[in-house]
């Protein structure tokens, strides 16, 4: 990939690039309670910024702030290059698509779309022009002269999308924009959001708890835990790459074995566990010293699951029982039992079909259990 | 022998099945006997005494005790005559005494129900958005007059507005006046009763709507570009209209038919319908130009309320 194309798909790479929108040492008290602590983020023109974690970890508050509904404590933000920390959210080049809707229940989704424009004073034919325009777009032409409550739980989310990018925002907030949806439709909405994000170029900043949502629609994630952030990065970054045992535990789910760094190299460690005893060799090196202690972290698809022993012994391998079996059509999750009882998951695909209907392995089936050198994630923390 | 037991047999069983079946329809018709008692008080508290009033309204006036001829009569031939008279109607028509009382009846509690709701709106808005813990409290001193006797109240209304009452008194202490000021037995006193008496019944209505209104849909206005003045007159005022109306017509109903505020507080000088009302019953003894009094006050508060509920009825199926 040449360096051009780096720098339009991945701003934050390019070191001259300036960021759209920049929180500086942002904290937010609630009485006692530290809900956003003094976080720092910046964040480009035209990406999908998610922010993610769970109930409680001050994504929220944080999206609140940007709105303009909370004021920081502490610190401040710039949109554009504007100091937005205590402009009032009617005066923000912002809009937000709220978890709720919040359409406005006395009014038709026409009225609901053309609210933003006639705060603005646009002239009638350029509103209904607009309204129009928008409402094609989510296409609820037809239900254009409909009140919210007759609309379902779709439809009112697509009027909330159309009110909120009506009036062009250079930043659109989105508060678990999918979450009040069932799952189908949430799959179609999600690339929905995508391509309308990709056709106008908005900045979209998503607070999500859901971690495959987050994984599927953004450029860049923010996993949030206790008001800061724990790591930032593209969608493969964090979960290939996890800084954290709670970051690879939030992203995905991981088998994590602790124990202690027994051999250090350029190119390669070696990680000593014993429960399960076992070696993992990983093909990185870190700045981790000798002898200090590590969890060693392996994804449960990243594991091979076999009926026969591998031919040498070597690390990364280990041989274990079958305790469960969780059978999802494309794919099968093992639980396999090592050692005294450490429990292991592992994903297969299930790449063939079984002739006769049984399972490639059973319960209670001896197997081995190998893993690449690549796969070994070491994490200090 | 065996026919007399036929025969004996079906009274017995038709009873005690009778008394199943009852018990059996109770049972299952609870639902109804529950829906029937206010149905029932409703007949029993309203629509008799309604239809009693309705029927001396129609009555001739006599002295007699009670003061009116009966509707009925025994004519020769066994034939019952219905005598309905209309003339009590056709005398509050042609006494312009009884026309300009309704109006200023009307006219006082309107602008009673409006200052209620000049006041009321910001008062139930603030205890709507003050903090869980102050909110009970603030309830609480709205309710608290009630506590003691409405008409203890209305005296202690007397003591504050007397010529050399604690009103007078104090701005003449202070020297701002030399001496006192009429404010009792004027419209104003009136006006003030009125609305210290029926605030609450302005307020309660409009912070149970104004409890209920979402907050996001304030936040979605402001993030749309709306100002605070905007986003109330645009979200907040039009989400809360079902409150004020219920709250205005819990001022304006009662405020309109109110005898004792007029009374005591505006003395002969307000002329309000509920006093002319009284004093047709009792001082000049006429029952039926009285109960044509309350038939034409019940008729001017019930049907705009039934001409509101209609258009409102229509809207919500449109």
């Amino acid at each position: 990939m040449s360096n051009q194309a780096n720098s339009v798909d991945r701003p934050w790479m390019d070191p001259d690039a300036q960021p759209f929108i920049k929180v500086q040492s942002v904290s937010k008290h609630f009485g006692d309670f530290t809900a956003v602590d003094s976080v720092d983020l910046e964040i480009y023109k035209g990406e999908l910024f998610s922010l993610l974690g769970g109930s409680g970890c001050g994504k929220t508050t944080l999206l609140r702030m940007l709105a303009g509904f909370e004021t920081p404590s502490s610190g401040s933000i710039y949109i554009d290059g504007v100091d937005m920390t205590n402009v009032p959210p009617y005066e923000r080049p912002v809009n937000m698509m709220f978890q709720s809707y919040a359409l406005f229940p006395h009014m038709s989704v026409e009225k609901n779309v053309a609210y933003g424009l006639q705060r603005d004073g646009v002239d009638k034919p350029e509103i209904t022009r607009r309204v129009d325009e928008m409402l094609a777009m989510v296409e609820l032409t037809q239900f254009a002269k409909r009140k919210p409550h007759q609309l379902s739980g779709g439809q009112k989310q697509r009027v909330a999308l159309a009110r909120s990018l009506v009036k062009q925002p250079k930043v659109l907030l989105l508060d678990e924009p999918l979450a009040a949806l069932d799952k189908r439709l949430r799959e179609n909405t999600q690339f929905e959001l995508m391509n309308i994000q990709d056709q106008l170029g908005v900045t979209f900043i998503v607070v999500t708890h859901d971690q495959e949502e987050a994984m599927t629609l953004s450029t860049r994630i923010a996993m949030m835990d206790a008001g800061r952030f724990m790591q930032i990065g593209t969608p493969t970054e964090i979960y290939e790459f996890p800084e954290s045992r709670l970051v690879a535990n939030f992203i995905g789910s991981a088998n994590m074995f602790e124990g202690r760094v027994t051999e250090h190299g350029q190119d390669h460690m070696v990680v000593e566990c014993k429960q399960p005893e076992c070696e993992f060799y990983a093909d990185h090196g870190s700045a981790i010293q000798e002898g200090s202690k590590v969890w060693a972290a392996v994804r449960p698809e990243k594991i091979r699951i076999s009926g026969t022993p591998p031919e040498a012994a070597a690390p990364n391998q280990m041989k274990g029982i079958i305790d469960d079996i969780g059978y999802l059509g494309k794919l099968s999750t093992y639980r396999v039992r090592v050692g005294d009882n450490t429990l292991i998951e592992i994903t297969a695909s299930n790449q063939s079909r079984p002739r006769d209907g049984s399972l490639v392995h059973d319960w209670e089936d001896d197997v081995y259990l190998s893993w690449d050198a690549s796969s070994v994630v070491v994490l200090t923390k | 022998m065996i026919n007399t037991g036929e025969i004996n047999s079906p009274p017995v069983d038709s009873t005690s099945s009778f008394k199943t079946r009852l018990l059996h329809s109770l049972q299952h018709n609870w639902k109804s006997v529950v829906v029937f008692i206010p149905y029932f008080w409703l007949l029993l508290f309203f629509l008799a005494p309604f239809i009693i009033v309705l029927k001396i309204s129609l009555a001739e006036p006599a002295i007699a005790s009670p003061p009116f001829q009966p509707m009925t009569e025994w004519v020769d031939d066994g034939i019952i005559q219905i005598k309905l008279v209309f003339e009590n109607f056709a005398y509050l028509w042609e006494d312009d005494l009884y026309f300009n009382t309704y109006l200023n009846s009307i006219k006082i509690s309107s602008i009673s129900t409006v200052i209620c709701l000049l006041i009321g709106y910001p008062m139930a808005y603030a205890i709507v958005s003050a903090s869980s813990s102050y909110k009970n409290i603030l309830l609480m001193l709205i309710i608290l007059p009630f506590w003691t006797s409405f008409l203890l109240r209305v005296y202690a209304w007397m003591g504050l507005l007397a010529d050399q009452g604690t009103i007078n008194s104090l701005l003449i202490f202070l020297g701002i006046i030399d001496d006192p000021i009429r404010l009792l037995y004027t419209p104003f006193a009136v006006y003030v009763g009125i609305v210290y008496t029926y605030l609450p019944f302005m307020i309660l209505p409009l912070y149970a709507n104004m409890e209920k209104l979402d907050t996001t849909l304030r936040e979605a206005a402001a993030d749309l570009g709306a100002k605070p003045s905007i986003t109330f007159l645009t979200v907040t005022l039009p989400l809360t209209i079902p409150g004020i109306i219920a709250g205005s017509l819990l001022v304006f109903i009662p405020a309109t038919g109110e005898f004792v505020i007029p009374d005591l507080l505006g003395g002969g000088n307000v002329l309000m319908i509920g006093r002319l009302l009284y004093n047709e019953f009792t001082a000049n003894h006429d029952w039926p130009v009285a109960s044509a009094v309350a038939i034409i006050l019940l008729i001017v508060l019930v049907l705009p309320m039934m001409l509101y509920q209609h258009t409102q009825g229509k809207q919500v199926e449109g």
